[in-house]
């Protein structure tokens, strides 16, 4: 069998630039702050749950690559240095060949909207700068840089459950030994478009930023002390099977109900989008800690929070095991388990 | 067409056991769309004639644009009879359309059963971008105006166009959204032949797709990436590359399946590779050097060596950097054997498609190896001097029974397809 360990985790939050200020946000369970934001044309209040400055500017932003990029790619480096970290610690995987997935859902909106603003006013004087920190590959080719010893990247685009997916795929290439340890990054920005689509949808919830990284291997000497037990399938919506159908055959698929294990649920302030997932929990008796109603709704980003705060509640042992279920809104519920080594 | 949905009790981990000798992978279904035409046949002819598919920008205001031509597809008044209801087929944009004539093109091909576990894997760089600019306009023009807000702002997103393909082919299954930029077409055929290899999938709908949209279209345009002339890619006087839109699917399963089932053979995948060029977010190493790599790569899980490739179908954009970097590559790559390994850059013909580049690319090298005949670029004078291959300049016949396509993006992925003809 191919078992694959967590080496590592990371993470950016409206909390905080590290896991221990998520840690300790989520152990508080108080909702964050949240941000203004200004919108053109738009005197009605709508707020987000931003990322605070770092206290001290990160070193490696200095680096020249990253120069002009938005904070989408600034989330995902931090998460993902963090989640590495455990790696140089062996002297063998200092070489070793890393493989690196980067997801989002909305991925470089800030960049998106100030190019395409400047094409609605004049596309001769739109700035050249901006256009190519607006593709969806931009955060893993920077962050690709960073690491240096990356060989395989893809970016993936998708609601939340992609991160998931993400993991997945990163457990095959370790299983293919295309890759010695492989970093799986969800990461997001926000401004007042995305604010504005929450509105929208997933009323009265409010949008959030950050990151989340783990760095997968099959080396048990780099484990932080998680391994991965399972993900389910992607139980994709579709004409004959919709959200809540999905979430119960991800619940199903998942089992576990033990005093000793953790749920990290997907849910958040939005009761018409979380009424499939309280339905498929609803016998849950364990413990269990909703990220989103602390931090935001900060869609693959999100997702892979609650992935960190599971994997580092096991590495913490706090639990035998965590559970993490995400039920998201338009394309797949799915679901994933974590345990102690 | 049955309609049991199957049940799915394997998990994504741990790992379904991988198969202990590797399956072969064949392609039994291909749609493609491009400014060529809608389908196979269509195409297959304006490639082999070198066909151009240029004109006037019409989906939006290019007056202001530094280069105002583009190869726009010429969209159906109607799309044929799928399951998708009237809501659903009102909420395409222009993309999905594209996405959905494709899918169900290569779906009727290949004549699979409706099913509840069939993969899904796309690569594109924009998705529903267009909706996502009609979104800005209206949050900026009319701020207090909500009228359609909530429909694009989920529908510009490209798993949602992707679960109105499964809709209107009647099935389900896990979707990979690959956004490798102009990669992403190659990398989800090539991660869908992955899925089949590993023992994943048995079978895999993959492709890609992107429509012209202001926003990328200005995009190019800023960078002063777009051709003022005309897109002629490993020319010495090149200045450029030119827009296109399209999108191409196709159906992979194991040569076994297909075999079983008596289904038509388009041709088979043989090798994939792909790798990060940590050079520049959008120049490419000038030697080449992943390039190299990922020809290298495709070669060694092909088993096959450049002797053995009978065509390429390059990235070859038109630009400056990306032709004489991939020109170097090949060269290398191909050693002794460049003098006499034709190339050709059918971005020539249809534009650079983007996130359906390497899709349509794929179903390309197909026709070449299904039909015998090299695709050629009419407009071509002086070769780079880092050409070492010749450019196939005329219509011609030929024998072709390995064909390798190339497939770059910004951001670094490069991606390299072999494909082997069935006979």
């Amino acid at each position: 069998m191919n078992r694959v360990f967590v080496a590592g985790i990371g993470a950016v939050s409206p909390a905080g630039w590290n896991v221990a200020a998520l840690r300790d946000a989520l152990d508080r369970g108080e909702p964050l702050p949240a941000q203004e934001l200004a919108r053109p044309g738009w005197d009605k209040p709508l707020c987000a749950r931003g990322v605070p400055n770092p206290p001290v500017r990160p070193d490696f932003l200095a680096h020249p690559r990253l120069r002009r990029t938005s904070p989408i790619t600034h989330y995902a480096a931090a998460a993902a240095l963090q989640a590495a970290a455990s790696l140089p610690a062996n002297a063998g995987a200092k070489n070793s060949r890393l493989g690196l997935i980067a997801c989002s859902q909305s991925g470089c909106v800030q960049y998106s909207c100030r190019f395409y603003d400047e094409t609605m006013k004049d596309p001769a004087t739109a700035s050249p700068l901006i256009f190519p920190e607006t593709v969806y590959a931009a955060p893993a080719s920077h962050v690709a840089v960073l690491l240096e010893n990356v060989v395989l990247a893809y970016s993936l685009v998708g609601d939340p459950g992609a991160f998931l997916q993400g993991v997945a795929l990163g457990a095959q290439w370790l299983a293919e030994n295309r890759v010695d340890a492989c970093l799986v990054i969800g990461a997001e920005e926000t401004n007042w478009i995305i604010a504005d689509a929450i509105r929208y949808l997933e009323p009265p919830q409010l949008p959030a930023a950050g990151a989340g990284a783990l760095c997968l291997c099959r080396d048990q000497q780099l484990t932080s002390g998680v391994e991965l037990a399972a993900i389910t399938d992607a139980h994709t919506y579709s004409a004959r099977r919709d959200r809540a159908q999905a979430a119960l055959a991800m619940r199903r698929q998942l089992g576990g109900n033990a005093a000793t294990e953790l749920l990290v649920d997907g849910l958040g302030d939005c009761s018409r989008a979380d009424a499939p997932e309280c339905a498929a929990w609803k016998d849950w008796s364990g413990a269990r800690i909703s990220p989103k109603k602390v931090l935001g709704e900060a869609m693959m980003a999100a997702a892979a929070l609650q992935c960190v705060a599971a994997c580092d509640a096991v590495a913490h042992k706090r639990f035998a095991a965590a559970n993490v279920s995400i039920v998201g809104s338009y394309e797949q519920a799915i679901g994933a388990r974590f345990t102690q080594v | 067409m049955g309609n049991a949905q199957i049940e799915v009790t394997l998990m994504l981990f741990p790992l379904k056991n991988f198969h202990a000798a590797l399956p072969r992978v064949a392609v039994t279904g291909a749609g493609v769309v491009t400014a060529l035409g809608l389908g196979w046949k269509p195409n297959a002819e304006g490639f082999r004639a070198g066909r151009r598919g240029f004109r006037p920008v019409t989906q939006f205001d290019v007056s202001r644009q530094r280069v105002k031509n583009a190869a726009e597809v010429d969209l159906p008044v109607s799309l044929p009879a799928t399951r998708l209801n009237h809501r659903q087929l009102a909420r395409l944009d222009r993309a999905a359309k594209m996405l959905v004539l494709a899918a169900h093109d290569a779906w009727l091909q290949a004549g699979w059963q409706v099913s509840g576990d069939l993969p899904l894997v796309l690569g594109t760089t924009a998705g529903g971008m267009l909706l996502g600019e009609a979104y800005y306009r209206q949050a900026v023009r009319e701020p207090a105006n909500p009228r359609q807000q909530a429909t694009r702002a989920v529908y510009y997103q490209p798993a949602a166009q992707a679960r109105l393909v499964f809709d209107a082919l009647g099935c389900s299954g896990p979707v990979t959204i690959i956004s490798n930029a102009c990669a992403s077409g190659a990398n989800a055929i090539g991660h869908a032949w992955d899925l089949i290899r590993s023992g994943q999938a048995d079978r895999v709908m993959t492709g890609g797709y992107d429509a012209l949209g202001e926003l990328v279209f200005s995009g190019f345009d800023s960078l002063q990436a777009l051709s003022p002339t005309a897109c002629r890619p490993f020319d010495a006087q090149r200045d450029g590359l030119a827009l296109g839109e399209g999108a191409a699917i196709v159906a992979l399963e194991t040569l076994s399946s297909a075999q079983r089932r008596g289904a038509e053979i388009l041709g088979e995948i043989v090798g994939y590779g792909t790798s990060i060029d940590q050079h520049h977010l959008t120049q490419p190493h000038p030697q080449g050097s992943t390039t190299l790599a990922v020809m290298k790569q495709a070669c060694a899980s092909a088993g096959v060596m450049p002797d053995e490739i009978d065509y390429i179908n390059a990235h070859g954009t038109g630009t400056v950097l990306n032709d004489s970097s991939e020109a170097l590559a090949i060269s290398e790559w191909a050693g002794p054997r460049a003098a006499t390994l034709p190339v050709s850059s059918t971005k020539a013909s249809i534009g650079h498609l983007l996130g359906g580049a390497g899709a349509v690319e794929a179903v390309v090298c197909l026709m070449a190896l299904r039909e015998q005949w090299l695709p050629p670029q009419m407009i071509f004078e002086k070769p780079d001097a880092a050409c070492r291959f010749p450019i196939v300049r005329k219509p011609r016949d030929a024998r072709v029974n390995t064909a390798l396509s190339n497939s770059f993006g910004f951001g670094g992925v490069n991606a390299a397809l072999i494909f082997r003809r069935w006979a």
